[in-house]
């Protein structure tokens, strides 16, 4: 478990020159003036990054969750605001090609895969969050179309996406009455509220996606009616996996640089690196990283395998990662002392970025609801 | 078409880079290992080619040691059909004419239409190899080309000397070397990298190769480092002080380091 393969060397080392080429040398301007890449994110497409572990007869690479693992962290030493938004694409093409029809499959992947298109993930509401299966947006039958109606919040790409997968109530209250439906940009209905002014994750755009009698055709439901709530959770747990990935990538890059101005820096006639009480401070760090990146590949290989405690080992893998990334990082800007404020090491950046890796994909609290419950229900 | 493209693995520029003070020869323990970025540009010539004529078999090769496996396993992900690995004890330290007979019998062995090189490398590096096999190849050579354009049957490009350019072109087979003026070169991706290792590899011992070292290498003489010198500090840079002059003073200074 612990040595990579050969492949994976080759493709963690593919990452490594895309993210310092493409992505580390603009990553502080990108979050300063709130771009979006979407050029360079048709070069990730290129290299792979955007059917990370779809099949390959739709322009997927066929990769492993194992796989992915290491390459989002390694997309993140890049910029992790990227990295993060490359995660939601490949849940968004995971879906389609999971859950799709031959027909969807064909339709919306390959360009999906390649990076043509973007996709979006909407699941969140302004009154649904932790509690999704509360959701309120409509989903009525009409003929051979669906009609939509109601408002998604905090979408990552929306506006920028051509992809929009949906999920709606189209039967009564509770996770039972919930159906994903891929909603196409520019469909009569569709629009999207200004980009949100955020702490952080500011190369990537965040909006309300509002739906005003948009009307699909019921073609566009994914698997059967219901079973959409089940699809998104099942996204969620790869998703989170990831998103613990790319925290620790971000707080890897930042680890490296603590530890590099350390050995650079002199204060009371010595460099920093020689104060043993910072020297444990980078112990501190590397420790917890190295365990979030040991609990991330276990719970890789839990969807690999389809393990029987995968949901649990994936919230469990999210919520450490992401804590432990968070801690880390803001570690790495107290010891680049002033420095690590200004923008123009990155430290800040990553700081900012990572603190809403707590936050979204399921909230940590709502991963230690997961990890406590299962261990209970185990126990019983 | 069938095109070889000669690779070398040298120690990443990125990094610092020593020579072993007892054999003069460079440190490839003592950094990362890539392949010459001059070369992987000749690779991108080759596959720029293949994606407009389908048909074309690009082939890496290259001499080295057991590590060099891994720059050619990237050739392949990046989307050369196959690769070619001279490996041998004997060859450890060849110099340039050692390291070309053994390239050339390995051409011979592997047949080609046109041989790619980058025009030196950026480690111990003469830039003569490409020339030195073709000379043993017997077949022209144009090297140090900033523009290359492969047809069926000819190659043309243009170099640059110090009187002006050189538009030059050659029947095939022939052996060019390409310089830095040729197009970054492409990413591997996921896919070219997880097919990489079904793609034919091969390993030749100069015996493979029907090279006899006593035979093939007696009178080639060896070149063998007598003495490495460490580079000297940086020293302080000469400043120009603008009386009226100084561009022309700038020129001067350009044109004597031939920078212009």
């Amino acid at each position: 478990m612990y040595d990579l393969t050969e492949d994976q060397e080759a493709l963690v080392g593919a990452v490594r020159d895309f993210a310092s080429s493409a992505l580390a040398p603009h990553a502080i301007e990108w979050d300063q003036t709130k771009h979006f890449p979407v050029d360079v994110l048709r070069e990730a497409g290129e290299l792979g990054l955007g059917g990370i572990y779809a099949q390959e007869d739709v322009g997927g690479a066929g990769l492993t969750r194992s796989d992915a693992v290491l390459i989002f962290e390694e997309i993140a030493k890049g910029d992790t605001t990227i990295a993060a938004y490359i995660s939601i694409h490949n849940m968004v093409v995971w879906m389609i090609d999971t859950y799709g029809n031959e027909e969807q499959r064909q339709q919306w992947v390959p360009a999906l895969a390649s990076m043509e298109q973007l996709g979006s993930y909407c699941l969140t509401e302004p009154e649904a969050g932790s509690d999704a299966s509360a959701l309120t947006t409509s989903a009525v039958r009409d003929g051979d179309e669906y009609v939509i109606n109601g408002v998604k919040q905090f979408i990552s790409g929306a506006g920028s996406s051509s992809v929009y997968i949906v999920m709606t109530r189209t039967g009564g209250p509770g996770p039972k009455g919930i159906s994903a439906i891929v909603v196409p940009d520019g469909t009569p209905g569709l629009s999207f509220g200004p980009n949100e002014k955020k702490m952080g994750w500011n190369a990537q755009p965040t909006r309300q996606v509002v739906f005003d009698n948009v009307r699909v055709p019921v073609a566009n439901l994914l698997g059967e009616e219901g079973t959409g709530f089940h699809i998104a959770m099942k996204g969620l747990n790869g998703g989170r996996v990831n998103m613990g990935a790319c925290s620790l990538g971000g707080a890897q890059w930042a680890l490296d640089q603590a530890v590099r101005y350390l050995k650079e820096r002199k204060a009371f006639g010595k460099l920093l690196v020689e104060q043993q009480s910072l020297l444990f401070t980078l112990a501190d760090m590397e420790t917890e990283l190295q365990a979030a990146r040991g609990l991330l590949r276990r719970a890789a290989w839990a969807l690999d395998t389809n393990a029987p405690d995968v949901v649990s080992l994936c919230a469990m893998a999210k919520r450490f990662a992401t804590d432990v990334s968070f801690t880390a990082a803001n570690a790495a800007l107290q010891l680049h002392g002033g420095y690590g404020y200004l923008a123009d090491y990155g430290i800040e950046k990553v700081v900012r970025d990572l603190r809403v890796h707590q936050i979204l994909e399921g909230s940590n609290e709502i991963m230690r609801l997961i990890v406590g419950r299962a261990l209970v229900d185990d126990a019983a | 078409m069938k095109i070889v493209v000669l690779v070398k693995q040298v120690p990443d520029t990125y990094g610092e880079r020593t020579l072993d003070p007892a054999t003069g020869w460079i440190d490839r323990a003592g950094s990362d290992a890539v392949i010459d970025e001059i070369d992987e540009r000749a690779l991108e010539v080759a596959l720029s080619y293949k994606d407009s004529h389908k048909g074309t078999e690009v082939v890496v090769l290259s001499m080295g040691s057991k590590a060099v496996t891994v720059g050619l396993r990237k050739g392949l992900a990046m989307g050369a059909d196959s690769a070619v690995h001279v490996l041998d004890a004997a060859l450890e330290g060849a110099d340039v004419g050692w390291t070309a007979a053994a390239i050339a019998a390995a051409l011979t062995s592997t047949g080609f239409d046109l041989v790619i090189a980058g025009n030196e490398s950026t480690d111990g590096g003469g830039g003569v190899v490409p020339a030195m096999v073709a000379e043993r190849l017997g077949l022209a050579h144009m090297t140090f080309l900033e523009s290359v354009d492969i047809s069926a049957d000819q190659v043309a490009g243009e170099r640059t000397t110090g009187q002006g350019t050189l538009r030059v072109h050659a029947s095939l087979p022939a052996v060019i070397s390409i310089t830095e003026n040729l197009p970054e070169a492409r990413f591997p991706n996921f896919r070219g990298i997880m097919s990489a290792k079904k793609k034919p590899f091969r390993v030749a011992s100069l015996g493979d190769l029907g090279i006899d070292p006593a035979v093939a290498f007696a009178g080639v003489g060896r070149s063998v480092v007598l003495q490495a010198t460490k580079r000297p500090a940086r020293t302080a840079g000469t400043k120009i002080v603008d009386e009226g002059n100084a561009g022309v003073k700038l020129a001067d200074f350009l044109v004597a380091g031939h920078l212009i």
